[in-house]
């Protein structure tokens, strides 16, 4: 078949983290549809606009992250969510604590913002099946 | 009638006297006595325990820690000060029974935390008033720990916030890093160029967000020297101003000063540059391409300041507003996303208008701009 990429919300409110989680995803031939803010991304979820999101939580609010992951999860249960966070026990807000991380936040995955990209591959690849065939 | 009463709490006494008539009356003085503590919004009672020796008190206590502890001199197995050294450690208030007004004893009991003395024979009304005396020294102490607890918390949620603060760039600079070391962009190094500049740019941030904690902490220690002298407000904004020229230059944002003479206040020269500094670089930084920032200074009365400044930059909604003096709080929207920041210089800017015994006020509105009014006083003239 002819490149019909997958395509990959991303959310993240640092310019630096964004530029480098674009150069890395579209190095897998992912293509990359970003947005900076909670606000620039909510018009963007629509059916089939993309078949990933990759969220960052904390953006002009705590929470922008879950707020996202619950929008995308009402239109499409199945889609994966993975939200990047450095929001960790040592900085005192520890939300899985307060709520059950599956139960509410319903991200497919959480992970910790100094990831190495290949752990944001692999679980981009686990969530999504084999991911590009074409790779 | 729902209830709005002020909550009642119970405090534990605990009544320790070889004499039986003594532990009943004073049983009987305390049943049904309530003390109101307004202050706390809370009323006590009391629940009365006994005990005929020291051996007696001690295994009380070692049950259940009282709150309060009466406690006579002589008992029939040891004194109330054998009593009150065995059970060192356990945190209770107490009240010194005595016959005889030992000067020795009493000193000894406050030295072992003895919190009052009570002189044999006493009425059910004396016994009232040192215990009413007690429960509100108790509620203190708790109120003591609670402030203690509290500030530990802020100081926790401080340092947290700043290792968040510092990982955020590190974490940027690292991704290029590994970028490069895996030359994602191909062997061609200009390709780079981008990567280095924003990691340098990162780099500066962290630089400055140290330097700016630094500043602060010297401040909350009070262990900076300050040097108190006449200060021309015109010439140290004038100063402040070429400080924020280039940045203003890059994106045709006109700075403008207007100085009320004679504009001069005793400050510490390096305070006085920090606001200015902060109001200024604030001012240019949330600006809009083509904007204008003006710097007002007057002297509204001999031995005060008014520092006025206003942009037509961004501005804050009001909710962005209402957070703005946090530490560490730094607006996120669309237009502030690439403007970098410690978020730090508001609350410098606030702890140094407080050792003017002035203020930072704010009015702003979203798209047209902000302005910033500091009010400083100079501080009394050291005699």
């Amino acid at each position: 078949m002819t490149d019909a990429k997958i395509k990959i919300l991303v959310v993240e409110d640092d310019p630096d983290m964004m530029e480098q989680m674009k150069i890395y995803l579209e190095s897998e031939k992912y293509e990359v549809i970003s947005a900076s803010t909670q606000k620039e991304a909510e018009p963007l979820i629509k059916p089939g606009a993309f078949q990933a999101a990759v969220l960052d939580l904390m953006m002009e609010n705590p929470d922008s992250g879950f707020v996202l992951s619950h929008k995308i999860k009402q239109m499409d249960p199945k889609l994966p969510v993975i939200i990047v966070t450095s929001v960790t026990k040592e900085t005192g807000f520890n939300f899985d604590k307060a709520h059950d991380p599956k139960s509410w936040i319903k991200a497919d995955a959480i992970i910790h913002k100094e990831l190495r990209f290949e752990q944001l591959k692999a679980e981009l690849k686990r969530l999504m099946g084999e991911g590009p065939s074409h790779a | 009638m729902p209830d709005t009463k002020a909550e009642t709490h119970e405090l534990d006494v605990l009544i320790v006297d070889d004499e039986a008539g003594m532990r009943t009356g004073a049983e009987r003085s305390l049943e049904g006595f309530t003390v109101p503590l307004e202050d706390f919004e809370e009323t006590v009672s009391f629940k009365v325990r006994s005990a005929a020796t020291g051996a007696e008190a001690l295994a009380e206590i070692k049950k259940a820690r009282p709150d309060i502890v009466l406690l006579d001199y002589k008992l029939p197995d040891m004194t109330g000060l054998d009593v009150l050294a065995e059970a060192e450690g356990s945190f209770f208030l107490t009240i010194m029974i005595t016959a005889f007004a030992s000067l020795e004893v009493a000193v000894t009991a406050t030295k072992r935390g003895a919190f009052d003395f009570l002189a044999k024979p006493f009425t059910p009304e004396e016994l009232r008033a040192t215990i009413q005396k007690a429960a509100r020294s108790v509620y203190l102490h708790r109120k003591a720990k609670r402030l203690e607890e509290e500030k530990r918390l802020v100081r926790f949620e401080f340092i947290s916030v700043l290792a968040h603060e510092l990982k955020s760039p590190l974490a940027a600079v690292e991704g290029y890093m590994h970028l490069m070391k895996e030359r994602m962009k191909g062997p061609d190094l200009a390709a780079y160029d981008s990567m280095v500049d924003r990691s340098v740019v990162r780099i500066g941030g962290m630089r400055k967000l140290v330097m700016d904690l630094l500043d602060l902490t010297r401040l909350e220690s009070g262990k900076k020297t300050r040097v108190l002298e006449r200060v021309d407000l015109g010439k140290a904004a004038a100063l402040a101003a070429e400080a924020v020229a280039e940045r203003a230059a890059a994106r045709n944002i006109k700075v403008e000063l207007k100085v009320q003479a004679p504009a001069l206040l005793n400050a510490d020269a390096g305070e006085l540059d920090m606001i200015l500094s902060n109001l200024l670089t604030n001012a240019v930084k949330y600006n809009k391409q083509d904007g204008r920032v003006t710097l007002e200074i007057s002297n509204p009365s001999p031995g005060s300041a008014l520092i006025r400044c206003a942009d037509t930059g961004i501005g804050m909604t009001p909710e962005e507003q209402a957070k703005l003096f946090g530490e560490f709080v730094r607006i996120k929207n669309e237009h502030t996303r690439a403007i970098d920041g410690s978020g730090l210089g508001l609350s410098i800017l606030k702890k140094i208008a407080g050792l003017y015994s002035g203020g930072v006020k704010v009015s702003s509105t979203y798209g047209e701009g902000s302005v910033f009014e500091v009010t400083l006083k100079e501080p009394a003239a050291a005699v």
